[in-house]
């Protein structure tokens, strides 16, 4: 499956299906982001419900602490 | 009468100008730390001409710091010199109209509750959640504007918070982020930093002209090595039920049971520190980055990590203290805490 996060064409394994698959499988599922799926922010309880589909456009913004 | 030529170049941006350099002039701003972002913010601000600078920091200077920290020299690390001083005997030099306070203390509620009145602007240089959080809400109690900013290795992330208009940080962040990477655990290099700085003093400015209509308005991130870079709208993020900003707020994270809490244990020479709210800390993921970043002893069981730096010993726990070994001194325990845990 083909999609455009942050601004990147990827591609990933056609087995993620939800927003929170694909934060697993980019490792982000213990940090704290903000996502945005089709140019709609997600809450997180919205993650495991949002299918994604070939073609979708995904921002994820990761919250840092340093300074 | 104030002689503006050193500021030709500014005068001559026509968002700014003559009326706008003025502003400036009148203007307080607030700098809440005094490493990689503070130092590179201050030294904008003061160029640019602010009336005056408050700077607050906990630290003293280390070599580790010259790689990126614009305003100190050998010399400083040398003699340990305490970050806010260190930076405003540079500033000084800079700009020598500009009224420079240097405050070497920990930024807590108490502290920041006496500086916030009397500011017109608080950039955010920290490097931890729980003083962002607190300087969340008194910008929301007090209605001064905050720019957040932070970055760690090549990504770099800041938003513009105004009361009364955009989301508020808790609005943001559904929990608070814990652990994870750090400066001292996965390093940061120099650009970042500047990329962070550039969006901060930026809007910094637009604020102290008071040319609202310019702000972003856009919660921005980037990795400037991987060359990405997102600015998501996040009007709607605004939460009617926000604690800190909504109209039911009650300031959560001014509470003393919001707080930190840190503890000398007698005789031992060890400080307790035990983080604002319960947690479940995943040690073995801790364990990797620590093991990736230090040499270090480590010796881990279900319960706890323990991390010999050598100087100090930190045992972590996993309910989210903190065991500070080899200091008495709660705020160098501090330091070491947010050092290896963010």
């Amino acid at each position: 499956m083909n999609l455009l996060v942050n601004g990147d064409k990827v591609e990933v394994p056609d087995s993620i299906e939800t927003m929170a698959q694909l934060i697993k499988y980019y490792q982000l599922d213990k940090k704290v982001l903000i996502v945005e799926h089709n140019l709609t922010i997600l809450n997180k309880e919205q993650h495991q419900y949002s299918h994604i589909s070939d073609g979708d456009k995904i921002e994820i913004v990761n919250f840092v602490g340093g300074g | 009468m104030l002689d503006l030529s050193r500021f030709s170049r500014q005068l001559l941006f026509q968002p700014i100008g003559e009326n706008g350099q003025k502003k400036i002039r009148a203007k307080h701003v607030l700098i809440i730390g005094a490493g990689a972002l503070g130092t590179a913010s201050a030294e904008s601000l003061v160029r640019a001409g602010i009336g005056e600078l408050t700077i607050v920091d906990r630290d003293y200077v280390e070599w580790s710091n010259l790689q990126r920290q614009l305003l100190f020299s050998e010399s400083d690390a040398q003699n340990r010199t305490p970050k806010a001083i260190a930076a405003k005997s540079r500033l000084s030099l800079l700009n020598s109209d500009v009224k420079i306070n240097a405050h070497v203390m920990d930024a807590s509620v108490t502290e920041l509750e006496q500086l916030i009145p009397s500011v017109d602007l608080i950039m955010d240089a920290t490097d931890n959640f729980d003083t962002r959080l607190v300087i969340n809400d008194l910008s929301q109690k007090h209605h001064v504007p905050w720019i957040y900013g932070a970055c760690v290795g090549s990504y770099g992330i800041s938003f513009t918070i105004i009361p009364e208009e955009t989301p508020c940080l808790n609005c943001l962040l559904e929990t608070v982020p814990l652990g994870g990477a750090t400066c001292d655990t996965v390093g940061i290099i120099s650009p970042a930093v500047q990329m962070v700085v550039a969006y901060q003093v930026a809007e910094a400015l637009k604020i102290l002209v008071d040319d609202y209509d310019a702000l972003s308005g856009k919660l921005v991130s980037f990795d400037i090595w991987k060359n990405e870079r997102v600015a998501l709208s996040v009007a709607k993020v605004k939460k009617e039920t926000c604690l800190s900003c909504g109209p039911n707020r009650s300031y959560p994270y001014l509470s003393y049971q919001a707080q930190t809490k840190t503890a000398v244990l007698c005789g031992r020479d060890t400080v307790q520190i035990r983080p604002s709210i319960n947690m479940d800390r995943d040690l073995d993921s801790l364990s990797d980055i620590l093991a990736k970043s230090f040499d270090g002893k480590m010796a881990k069981n279900p319960y706890l990590l323990s991390f010999d730096t050598g100087e100090h010993r930190l045992v972590i726990f996993k309910d989210g203290r903190v065991l500070i070994h080899g200091t008495k001194d709660i705020t160098e325990a501090k330091t070491i805490y947010h050092k290896y845990l963010g």
